[in-house]
Parts: structure tokens; C-alpha cells; sequence
């Protein structure tokens, strides 16, 4: 064998190795799911089944539900959802520098930094108009003021 | 020598030993929080069946399997039917990154001691424990019950909030470690854990992986003595039983999170790998349970406030002074 073939043989040993390892992730993943599904069927054909109007209600600690559950979304946790957009996208921007940090040096740091602060300056924004406040209307609106 | 039957013959053998011992563990692991419980409350706990109720996990097995499986009247029925599988599969899913012992040399072969060793390994751990709300939140909003709407809300926020600050505190071992590849962070601890060289990031990560858990201090999306039972409030039976299994599935899987990022992995002197890394992730999982014995539950200002101010803005500083410090020593 001479020296010139072993990159080719390596590949091949290396992607022999990849496809090992996605046949056997598509297989845990097929072993997973059709346990569980096994499972929600055993559910539902073992075990009564039994119907009566007060049963079938939703669960309200004995008091008969009045209206729909399907509750409008309280604002605060609405705002929490949009921060968590902002801030998982800055993740994605820090994550893709940090794999290449020692290629970028210290110029790629300081950019990171200035990145990273001007976020730190959106979270102190949102602190100062109390986004991250939680209670009713008026004890927010009060704490806005204050702070 | 690469046999393809071999090689298949192999390959499920590891799949049903890695099944084997996950379910098995979750099973048990809720006997032991149980029995660790007990204790902590100067009870006995369970101890009935079989002796020193070590048959209780099958006996609970039974009896929920044979319950009756109720789905309210006005509950979405698919979407009610569904959600506890998708909390379940998706606990299941995470594991196949997890690298739980080193290569093993067997019959001619080199057996990896992880389903699949991908190179973006964390970024799979990132996503899936994002998909794993759907299951809490889909399952809340299906009941069309108030308790589990308000529970699922509560949740969903609590995950996503604290997702951030877990995601962040991986930056820095992603940065020592040169990898996204769960095997490669392991093999890069072989001589120190990443727990004595960021002892900032270890303690963010484990805070928010206990909240990703939803287990107490930080347990408001069931808190039983307000919601009832929060977002599982309507399910009985084997439903209501994979929400509980994902959620104990989920416990060893974070544990085994921590072991992999800050703990060495299976690295350890004496004793074979794969030894060092169950112990250590039962170790967390003792710690978890040790939590829940002694911690109240938090207020849900107080849990976003401790997220959003304190954990948030000190995993972002976190990342920037590991990164000064690399560069500084590079």
C-alpha cells in the first residue's frame, strides 16, 4: 500500500462510521417513538371507560366551569416570549464566535464585546421600562415609575 | 471485519441495553425520590411491595396502565391524546447525544458508548430540550381547563427564560473544549473537569437545568397547592404516567448533561468508565431529589427576576471573561 491511498481509505472508514451512527440515531429514534406510542394504545383499550355530564366537565375544585379556558395570553408572559426571541438569536451570534474565538483573536473578541454589550444595554432598557415586571396593571406601572 | 450483520448485530444490542437501562433508572429513580423523601420527612415511604418495596415501580406500571384513560368533553381530543407522547419522545430523543462510557473495543471492532457521537451534539441537546414545551404546552391548552392553561403558561415562560442563561453557561465549555461534539467535550476533560476550571458556569448551568426540569425550588407550572396539578391537572392513567416518566427521563438526561459539560464525563480513577459517569449522574440526581426535600417554591416574580436579572447578565459575563482569558493565555 502506498502512502498516497490512505486519505481515501480514511474517508471511506470515516463515513462508514457516520452512516453506523445515523442508522443506529434512526433507530433509536423508530424504538422511542413506537414505545410510546405502544404505550398511549395500551391506554386507551385497557381500562373502563365510564361517562357522565358532571365527569366530563373540566376539573374546577367542584365548582361548575363558567366559560371557555381558552384565556387570553396575559401580556407579561407575551413579553417574556419576544425577549426570549431576542436574546436566542444574540445565543446563536456568541455560539457561532465562540467556535471560532482563537481564529478571530482579539479583534473578533472586542466585536463580540461591543455585540454583547449593546444587548446588556437592551436588557437594562427593558429593566428601566419594567418589562420584566410581573403583577397586576397598576402594582407594574408602579414600579415603572419608581425605577 | 466491517461486517454489516456484525455491525446491525451490535448496534442493537447497544440500542436495547441503552432502552433497558434509561426506563429501568426512571422507573427506580422514582422510588428512590420516594423513599429519599420519606426519609427527609421521618417517614418510611414506600415499602409494601416486595421487599423494601422494591417492586413498586411494576406494581405502579399496572396500575396506570389499567386506569381509565379520561379525556374531559371539551378537551382537543387529538391534540389531549397526544401531547404526553410528544413530552415523552422527546425526553427519549436527547439521550442519543449523550456519551455514556469510552469506545469500547469488541469482537475486531471499535463500539462507540453513544448512540450517535454528532458534531453538533449541543446544538441537538439546545433543540430538542426547545421542543420538549410543546408537550407541557400543548397538552395545558388541549385540556380547555383553566388550571392547566394557567400551568402550561407558567411553564412555557419558566423553560424559555431559563433556556438562555443554560444555553450560555455551555458557551464557555464549547470555548475550552474547541467542540460541539459531546465526545470530544469529554475527551477534552480527561486531566481536569470544567467544573474546577469555570466554577462560574457550573453552578448557572445546574440552577437552570433544575428550572428546565420543572422540579422545586422552581416547580410553579404544577404547584399543587394553587394549580392543582398545572398542566397535567386533567390527565389519568398511563397519559398522566408519561408526563411523570418524561419527566424523570428528563431528570437522568440534564444529570447526565451536567456529568458531560462540567463533571469529566466518564473519566474517573479505578473504576471502568461507564461506572464513573452512572455514578456521577445519580449523584446529581440524589442532589436534585436532596433540593426537593429541603427548598420552599419560589414566587413566579421572584423565579423570572432571578432569571432574567441575575443569571442572564452574569452567564453573558461569563462568556466574555472565559473568552478574555483563553485569548490571554493563547
Amino acid at each position: 500500500m502506498s502512502a498516497s491511498t490512505e486519505p481515501p481509505t480514511n474517508l471511506i472508514a470515516s463515513s462508514a462510521q457516520d452512516i453506523e451512527g445515523l442508522l443506529s440515531l434512526g433507530l433509536y429514534a423508530l424504538i422511542a417513538t413506537g414505545l410510546i406510542l405502544i404505550l398511549l394504545l395500551l391506554a386507551r383499550f385497557l381500562g373502563q371507560r365510564t361517562h357522565s355530564e358532571a365527569k366530563d366537565a373540566p376539573y374546577e375544585s367542584a365548582v361548575d366551569p363558567t366559560g371557555d379556558a381558552r384565556l387570553r395570553e396575559p401580556v407579561p408572559f407575551y413579553l417574556v416570549a419576544i425577549f426570549f426571541i431576542v436574546f436566542d438569536v444574540e445565543a446563536v451570534f456568541v455560539v457561532s464566535w465562540a467556535v471560532a474565538y482563537d481564529l478571530l483573536g482579539w479583534a473578533g473578541f472586542w466585536q463580540i464585546s461591543f455585540f454583547i454589550f449593546i444587548l446588556f444595554l437592551g436588557l437594562v432598557y427593558l429593566w428601566k421600562m419594567g418589562g420584566l415586571e410581573w403583577g397586576s396593571q397598576s402594582a407594574r406601572d408602579q414600579k415603572r415609575r419608581i425605577g | 471485519m466491517t461486517d454489516p450483520l456484525l455491525s446491525l448485530a451490535l448496534i442493537l444490542a447497544k440500542l436495547i441495553a441503552v432502552f433497558g437501562v434509561i426506563l429501568t433508572l426512571a422507573a427506580y429513580l422514582v422510588l428512590a425520590e420516594r423513599k429519599l423523601l420519606a426519609r427527609m420527612q421521618l417517614r418510611y415511604g414506600p415499602n409494601r411491595v416486595g421487599p423494601f418495596g422494591m417492586m413498586q415501580p411494576l406494581a405502579d406500571v399496572i396500575k396506570l396502565l389499567t386506569k381509565e384513560d379520561f379525556v374531559p368533553a371539551t378537551a382537543d381530543k387529538w391534540l389531549f391524546l397526544i401531547a404526553p407522547g410528544l413530552s415523552a419522545v422527546t425526553a427519549l430523543l436527547t439521550f442519543a447525544v449523550v456519551p455514556f462510557g469510552p469506545p469500547l473495543e469488541i469482537f475486531g471492532k471499535t463500539l462507540p458508548l453513544v448512540v450517535i457521537d454528532l458534531n453538533v451534539g449541543v446544538l441537538y441537546f439546545l433543540g430538542l430540550s426547545s421542543l420538549a414545551v410543546y408537550g407541557m404546552a400543548l397538552g395545558g391548552w388541549a385540556s380547555n381547563s383553566k388550571y392547566s392553561l394557567l400551568g402550561s403558561i407558567r411553564g412555557l415562560s419558566q423553560l424559555i427564560s431559563y433556556e438562555l442563561s443554560m444555553g450560555l453557561a455551555i458557551v464557555p465549555v464549547v470555548m475550552m473544549a474547541r467542540s460541539f461534539s459531546l465526545t470530544e467535550i469529554v475527551m477534552a476533560q480527561e486531566k481536569i473537569p470544567y467544573l474546577l476550571l469555570n466554577p462560574l458556569a457550573f453552578p448557572i448551568f445546574l440552577i437552570s437545568v433544575l428550572a428546565e426540569s420543572k422540579r422545586i425550588p422552581f416547580d410553579l407550572p404544577e404547584a399543587e397547592n394553587e394549580l392543582v396539578g398545572g398542566f397535567h391537572t386533567e390527565y389519568s392513567g398511563m397519559r398522566f404516567g408519561l408526563f411523570f416518566v418524561g419527566e424523570y427521563i428528563n431528570l437522568i438526561i440534564l444529570g447526565s448533561m451536567v456529568t458531560v459539560f462540567f463533571l469529566g464525563g466518564w473519566h474517573g480513577p479505578w473504576l471502568p468508565g461507564v461506572v464513573w459517569f452512572a455514578l456521577k449522574v445519580l449523584a446529581i440526581c440524589a442532589f436534585f431529589i436532596w433540593v426537593r426535600g429541603s427548598m420552599p417554591r419560589l414566587r413566579y416574580d421572584q423565579l423570572m427576576h432571578f432569571g432574567w436579572k441575575v443569571l442572564l447578565p452574569l452567564s453573558l459575563l461569563n462568556v466574555l471573561v472565559t473568552g478574555a482569558v483563553l485569548l490571554g493565555m493563547s
